[in-house]
């Protein structure tokens, strides 16, 4: 018996080892030849940064990846702002209006993407917005928004209420009451929805390439353009990605586990 | 006369946003799905759409893929959330987290690298349905396993405990328990999973040397001809969405796939 559940335990680590390799095989596959002198994976070369160094000499590639980040950045900090309020406002809104906002909440979180960037491109032209920085902020921030809507609302469910009243009671304006006692009580969720913004942003194409001006570029715009429309400089510039997706896996790597690592001890003592 | 303000008030700025860039672009769609080239009122899209058999043999193919896909991708991810939830590692929110820490590359980035993969095996161009099928199956993997391990981890271990008492084995506690209370995020996880895989074109087009058309794609097409006809395949792929939706008791936040909640 107790052979039989060792086996068990081993078969599902082996299991679970098997998918993680799957899934980290082509990025690991990248990294390892991001460090290798040459323009075809499988063609093995010297170990060199060379392509390290094209990727940070290259002003085109750094600009789409400014470009990326700050529109992240612009487009997770209003769609916070935004879902917050709305979240609040649906919160402690009547019935009616209740299910019809957050049924209108919903529909861009289960309509597909190309939809929601079809109709939104079409109407931009219609009302003679046309295609600008402007209308790609939008589209960022109708991707965005509902969840940080979805996020910031199971914290409003979980909060005392009769806080926000007794703060009214001694003497606290409306505003007063919301920002001091409200807010810090749905802060966690607040910044889980801009952490779940930034990340939406970071990876969108589609409703990207529907509302963004042809000359800017946000990273998944250049990287779908340069292997779908090649010219001669086309292997030299996908060998600069194998750079930029090393760089931004050690990044995200790095990232998540420092963060899980911190937050398992707060949350120890917490208890 | 001032106007006194009420906590309610907060969701104007947000109801007016969803109006103007939600509501009336679903409202526009439906206008031009429904109108020929001088705009005049016409059924003339949706009878152009059923009657052609190239256009309904890429729907059938579509489906067909997105089916295959989130097959393999349910049989790989069940097991994958089943052997994390009920696992008494302390190690398994880590475990959990390296299943989703590639999500965050950028999607474009994480196609371009199974790209390369399939170039280097020889894949690329030579097998094209298998490479869609392949980065699919990969990119929206996680968005199956997230809903999964959240409703799979919230089954209360008295039902198992039950279940043994009862004289259950291993085999009809699972068909019997866990499976069915599972349900809840099987399904989340095959809306996740199954509306991408008919219309994220980004993975079909890099992955299937553009041998390989999706419903997205169809639109995508449209886009750059023929806004009448975007418009109704958009529009009756909302209804499908839609009426999926209600079937299956609408999106629900505890399962929300994207990891809000982690």
């Amino acid at each position: 018996m107790n052979k039989k559940a060792l086996a068990i335990k081993c078969l599902k680590a082996f299991f679970i080892g098997l998918i993680l390799l799957l899934l980290y095989a082509p990025i690991l596959l990248l990294a390892v030849y991001s460090f290798v002198d040459t323009d075809t994976i499988g063609m093995w070369g010297e170990f060199s940064f060379t392509h390290y160094i094209k990727l940070l000499g290259d002003s085109v590639i750094l600009k789409m990846i400014s470009n990326t980040l700050l529109l992240a950045f612009l487009a997770a900090l209003l769609s916070t702002v935004l879902g917050t309020m709305g979240a609040l406002g649906i919160y402690y809104s009547k019935r009616r209006t209740k299910a019809a906002l957050s049924g209108a909440s919903q529909i861009p979180i289960i309509n597909a993407e190309i939809v929601t960037a079809l109709a939104l491109a079409i109407t931009f032209v219609v009302i003679g917005l046309g295609k600008s920085y402007f209308t790609l902020l939008i589209g960022h921030m109708i991707i965005c928004t509902p969840f940080v809507v979805l996020s910031v609302m199971p914290k409003l469910k979980q909060m005392d209420n009769s806080l926000y009243e007794a703060a009214l009671d001694l003497g606290a304006s409306p505003f007063k009451a919301l920002f001091g006692v409200v807010l810090p009580q749905i802060i966690p969720g607040v910044i889980s929805g801009f952490m779940l913004a930034i990340t939406l942003s970071l990876d969108d194409y589609i409703v990207t390439s529907y509302t963004k001006p042809s000359t800017f570029n946000t990273i998944s715009t250049y990287v779908y353009n340069a292997t779908m429309k090649g010219n001669a400089h086309t292997a030299e510039v996908l060998s600069s990605f194998w750079a930029l997706t090393t760089i931004l896996f050690i990044v995200i790597l790095g990232v998540t586990l420092a963060a899980n690592l911190t937050g398992g001890k707060k949350k120890e003592r917490t208890k | 006369m001032k106007l006194r303000f009420s906590r309610k008030m907060l969701c104007i700025p947000y109801a007016v946003f969803l109006l103007f860039f939600v509501i009336v672009p679903m409202l526009v769609i439906l206008v031009y799905a429904f109108t020929d080239a001088e705009m005049h009122f016409s059924f003339g899209n949706f009878v152009r759409f059923f009657s052609d058999p190239t256009k309904l043999s890429t729907i059938v193919y579509s489906l067909v893929i997105a089916l295959v896909t989130t097959i393999i991708t349910l049989l790989i991810a069940y097991p994958v959330a089943y052997i994390l939830a009920r696992s008494n590692t302390k190690k398994k929110s880590v475990i959990l987290l390296l299943f989703i820490t590639p999500m965050w590359i950028n999607f474009v980035l994480r196609v371009n690298a199974i790209r390369e993969l399939m170039s280097w095996i020889g894949l690329l161009g030579e097998a094209n349905y298998f490479n869609t099928i392949f980065g699919m199956v990969y990119d929206f993997l996680p968005f199956m396993i997230l809903p999964l391990y959240t409703t799979i981890q919230k089954i209360d271990q008295s039902y198992y405990e039950a279940s043994a008492d009862l004289g259950g084995n291993s085999f009809t506690t699972f068909f019997r328990v866990t499976l069915p209370l599972s349900m809840p995020g099987v399904m989340s996880g095959i809306t996740m999973v199954f509306l991408p895989s008919m219309t994220n074109y980004v993975v079909s087009d890099m992955l299937g040397n553009s041998k390989v058309t999706i419903v997205g794609k169809f639109i995508e097409t449209y886009f750059g001809t023929d806004w009448h006809m975007g418009s109704m395949i958009a529009v009756i792929l909302l209804v499908v969405v839609f009426v999926s939706t209600l079937l299956t008791g609408g999106f629900k936040s505890e399962e929300n796939a994207r990891g809000a909640n982690l």
